[in-house]
């Protein structure tokens, strides 16, 4: 109810249209947040919100439509403009110098002059204030992906910003991580800053958020009160159908442990990075074990030692009792061993190479696809259009290079290479990091059905609703220790958040 | 302030046009030298590109210089593919050819076929040595390649150096730095009568396809590639790193070996100092500019073989220094590599100042 004296929305958008070579991101969208407003941006990947935001931000500039800031119209023409109307953003995808300090990188961000000692001081105090613990002085090359974030938000907080803009900021975060965030965000609010809070997850928009914009295919589908929608009609809303959900049947082959790791020790030189200390699990055929935690708490350290990028004792990891601890990657791989990693472009696929060619990265140990040190490139063709079409990889074919895909068609097309090699033991890295609703349950689909016909699946993730969705058993890996692995019925989402959270306090 | 910022994917029409507009580029900043020389340029364009090709030495000329370039250039592409940087070739060169004419010089007054073969492979072996100490050096003690086989180089012309002037002098000769003179068993043959093209071209010639069979095909030249495109998918695939450095290092140092090892055995005749006329530097520039593609290397080498020659009409027909060549060469990689960073980047446009306060 607008009257006379009420004040001017903090930000208006109207009918703001971008094109891209042949694709509309944004077509007619009109959106406003009030003063002291936490207002959901609600919408699966591609849908257009992340370009939405960088038009905000003047990252990005739009073909049509106008920007009205607390009333008057402006042009922004790049962040440092944002910035000085009051706006602040927190990317999806960090925006970090890796060999700078924490302090560095945000005071990069400041105008005008700085002391990096008070600035550190400042630093410190506001990310203990709003829950983010950040040391200052490490390089960032050093931090985790969930830590690196922090320094994004406690940058964009160090500048009073009237309106900020959070683009999935929970990704990474513990559930009370989370609701110390949101406490932060209603404070911000209550204090009468705007948040524009981006995000798929509907249990936090309607925990969160005032308002709700959702998009889908570049335009707005609806703007709604999220607490008033049932989770299913904002679905409805955000992917044009029901919400898919996985299917979990028992395993009925025969249960036997397939990777045992015991004792495994790894003493990291990086002082600022993790260490592991007597890390033992096993996983069975049949089984998908999750492994939660924030990363930068051994996550990489654990992955490297299982794939064979790092060669540990003999006995420390077996696969089908055979000791594999002190084989290289190669040769773990031809014990039946796959693997998908976090980084997908540049680890898990070569950007610069066709699909067809990065098909054959893991895959030309199968029959066929290499012979007498000659590749088969025709057979690999063959083989990755194979995947392409089983794991639904919307690609311009085999002969795309990977870089041209986005982030879940890259996934899906990596995770069918591995699926394809009939392994015994997969290991999965954030498997759904970044990627839209349709390709996340897609991929926990196929993980459940990998394990299902008698796969030992490990999957390492930091979304937690994720590894309740597809795990039978949970363990969490903190400050380089893992804890006993407990059956997804008999623990919760709160038991395993004080696992990831306590042990890291007293780690640190 | 930065001005280039990195294009999200280099054309590959760009790619390959940009060794052809480097050449015109330096065609026309040649024009511009020739002119300020007092020389018509366009005589002097005739002087150096078309009177080599006029008769049948010339030809043959070419075909000589070509073929150490292309050799050189192929194994040197296999390294930078793998973004390893052998930029030694000269000196894997100069060892090839001192180990090939230790077997000449050992086996002298000899008449046996395997002599030839011996100096081929000894020539192998001394460049694949050369090469093997970089490596070495860089999986050791991680020492950048791109030094240690530029300092190696050095190393390897005071060793010949030495030998020439000390051990292996030519007791006969007049105190002249150089070797005896091989003898018919320790050289390869003319292939023309009067003309100094000689069989050596036909390992060149068995060279370029089974390169490029190793490159489209081979499993270990996927390997090389992913490792120097994206290191750590090499690291997740299991491909060894250390492996890449080994290989790329010696398998240039094989091929420069080879060359050195045929120039000895070829139109030189003996070990001196002037063995190589730069080679091994050149054909960086030929590996270049031919993309690190057989065909491409092929059709650089005939053009810096081209350019040595024309150096050395224009140093006869016009007294033009002997370092016009050297010009050539520096310029047209020097506007290679200026046309790569263009394809890979693009110029920054200027941004609109202090915007907002125009609409606040």
């Amino acid at each position: 109810m607008s009257s006379p004296s009420s004040p001017p929305p903090r930000l208006s958008l109207l009918n703001i249209t971008k094109r891209y070579p042949g694709v509309v991101a944004n077509a007619e969208v009109s959106l406003s947040v009030m003063p002291g407003e936490i207002h959901a941006v609600l919408g699966e990947n591609g849908a257009g919100k992340s370009t939405l935001m960088k038009i905000i931000y003047g990252a990005v500039h739009a073909d049509e439509g106008e920007i009205l800031c607390n009333g008057r119209q402006v042009h922004i023409a790049n962040p440092a403009a944002a910035r000085q109307l009051g706006i602040g953003m927190v990317f999806q995808h960090f925006q970090l110098f890796e060999t700078l300090t924490v302090v560095e990188n945000i005071a990069l961000a400041l105008e005008g002059k700085f002391d990096l000692r008070a600035l550190a001081g400042r630093v410190r105090e506001v990310s203990a204030r709003y829950g983010l613990p950040l040391d200052p002085e490490r390089l960032v090359h050093s931090l985790s992906v969930g830590e690196r974030q922090r320094v994004e938000i406690v940058r964009c907080l160090l500048q009073n910003p009237q309106l900020l803009i959070l683009d999935e900021p929970t990704s990474v975060l513990t559930p009370q991580a989370v609701r110390t965030l949101f406490e932060t965000l209603r404070k911000l609010a209550s204090e009468g800053v705007s948040i524009l809070y981006i995000s798929h997850k509907l249990h936090e928009i309607q925990d969160l958020c005032d308002r709700a914009t959702v998009m889908r295919g570049g335009r707005v589908t609806g703007e709604t009160d999220p607490r008033q929608e049932s989770a299913a009609s904002l679905a409805r809303m955000m992917i044009g159908r029901e919400l898919p959900v996985c299917e979990s049947r028992p395993y009925a082959g025969e249960v036997s442990p397939v990777l045992e790791v015991r004792g495994l020790n790894y003493r990291n030189p990086d002082p600022f990075s993790s260490s592991l200390h007597d890390i033992s699990f096993t996983v069975h055929a049949g089984e998908v074990l999750g492994i939660a935690g924030i990363s930068g708490n051994g996550q990489a350290e654990l992955l490297a030692a299982l794939s064979g990028e790092h060669v540990s004792a003999a006995d420390a990891v077996r696969i089908a009792g055979q000791s594999v601890g002190n084989l290289h990657a190669g040769r773990r791989r031809d014990l039946g061993l796959a693997f998908v990693p976090e980084e997908r472009l540049g680890r898990g696929a070569v950007p610069g190479m066709a699909l067809a060619q990065n098909y054959q990265l893991t895959a030309h140990r199968q029959p066929g696809l290499s012979r007498y040190g000659l590749l088969d490139s025709a057979r690999a063709l063959e083989s990755a259009t194979h995947c392409i079409e089983r794991f639904d990889v919307r690609c311009n074919g085999a002969q795309a290079p990977a870089r041209s895909l986005s982030g879940g068609n890259l996934q899906k097309f990596i995770v069918g290479r591995e699926v394809l090699q009939t392994p015994r033991v997969m290991i999965v890295a954030q498997p759904t990091w970044g990627v839209d609703v349709g390709a996340a349950a897609f991929l926990r689909q196929t993980l459940i059905d990998v394990a299902r016909s008698g796969v030992a699946v490990l999957v390492i993730s930091e979304e937690l609703e994720e590894l309740f969705e597809i795990c039978d058993s949970i363990a969490v890996l903190a400050g380089g220790q893992l804890s006993a692995p407990v059956p997804r019925e008999q623990t919760d989402a709160e038991q395993i958040g004080l696992l990831m959270a306590g042990t890291r306090q007293q780690a640190a | 302030m930065q001005l280039l910022e990195p294009r999200d994917t280099p054309s590959r029409l760009m790619r390959w046009a940009a060794p052809v507009l480097a050449i015109l580029l330096t065609l026309v900043s040649a024009a511009i030298l020739f002119a300020a020389l007092g020389k018509p340029p366009l005589q002097a364009f005739h002087v150096f590109f078309i009177e080599p090709l006029q008769t049948a030495n010339g030809w043959s000329e070419l075909a000589l210089k070509a073929s150490p370039l292309i050799l050189i250039a192929l194994g040197l592409a296999l390294g930078f593919r793998a973004r390893i940087y052998n930029i030694g070739a000269e000196g894997q060169l100069l060892v090839g050819a001192i180990f090939a004419s230790g077997v000449a010089i050992h086996t002298d007054g000899m008449d046996a076929w395997w002599i030839l073969p011996a100096m081929v492979l000894a020539g192998a072996i001394g460049g694949g040595l050369w090469g093997a100490i970089p490596a070495w050096l860089r999986t050791r003690f991680n020492a950048s390649e791109t030094l240690t086989t530029l300092m190696l180089t050095y190393v390897a012309t005071y060793l010949l150096s030495w030998l020439v002037s000390g051990p292996w002098r030519d007791p006969g000769g007049t105190n002249f730095p150089q070797s005896i003179l091989f003898s018919e068993a320790a050289m390869f043959a003319p292939l023309f009568e009067g003309l100094r093209i000689n069989t050596s071209v036909f390992l060149t010639l068995v060279a370029v396809p089974l390169f490029w069979l190793f490159v489209a095909k081979s499993f270990l030249a996927f390997q090389l590639a992913v490792g120097g495109e994206a290191p750590a998918a090499a690291r997740y695939a299991g491909f060894s790193a250390s492996r890449t450095v080994w290989l790329s290092l010696v398998i240039s140092g094989v091929t420069a070996g080879i060359a050195g090892a045929a120039e000895a055995a070829g139109p030189v005749g003996q070990l001196t100092l002037s063995l190589s006329p730069g080679y091994g530097f050149a054909a960086i520039i030929v590996a270049w500019v031919g993309r690190l593609h057989p065909v491409g290397i092929v059709l650089a080498g005939l053009l810096l073989a081209l350019i040595y020659l024309g150096g050395e009409s224009a140093q006869i027909a016009m007294q033009l220094p002997a370092a016009i060549s050297w010009l050539f060469q520096g310029m047209l990689l020097f506007f290679l590599l200026g046309a790569d960073a263009f394809v890979d980047h693009r110029l920054r446009r200027r941004r609109v100042r202090n915007p907002q306060t125009e609409a606040v």
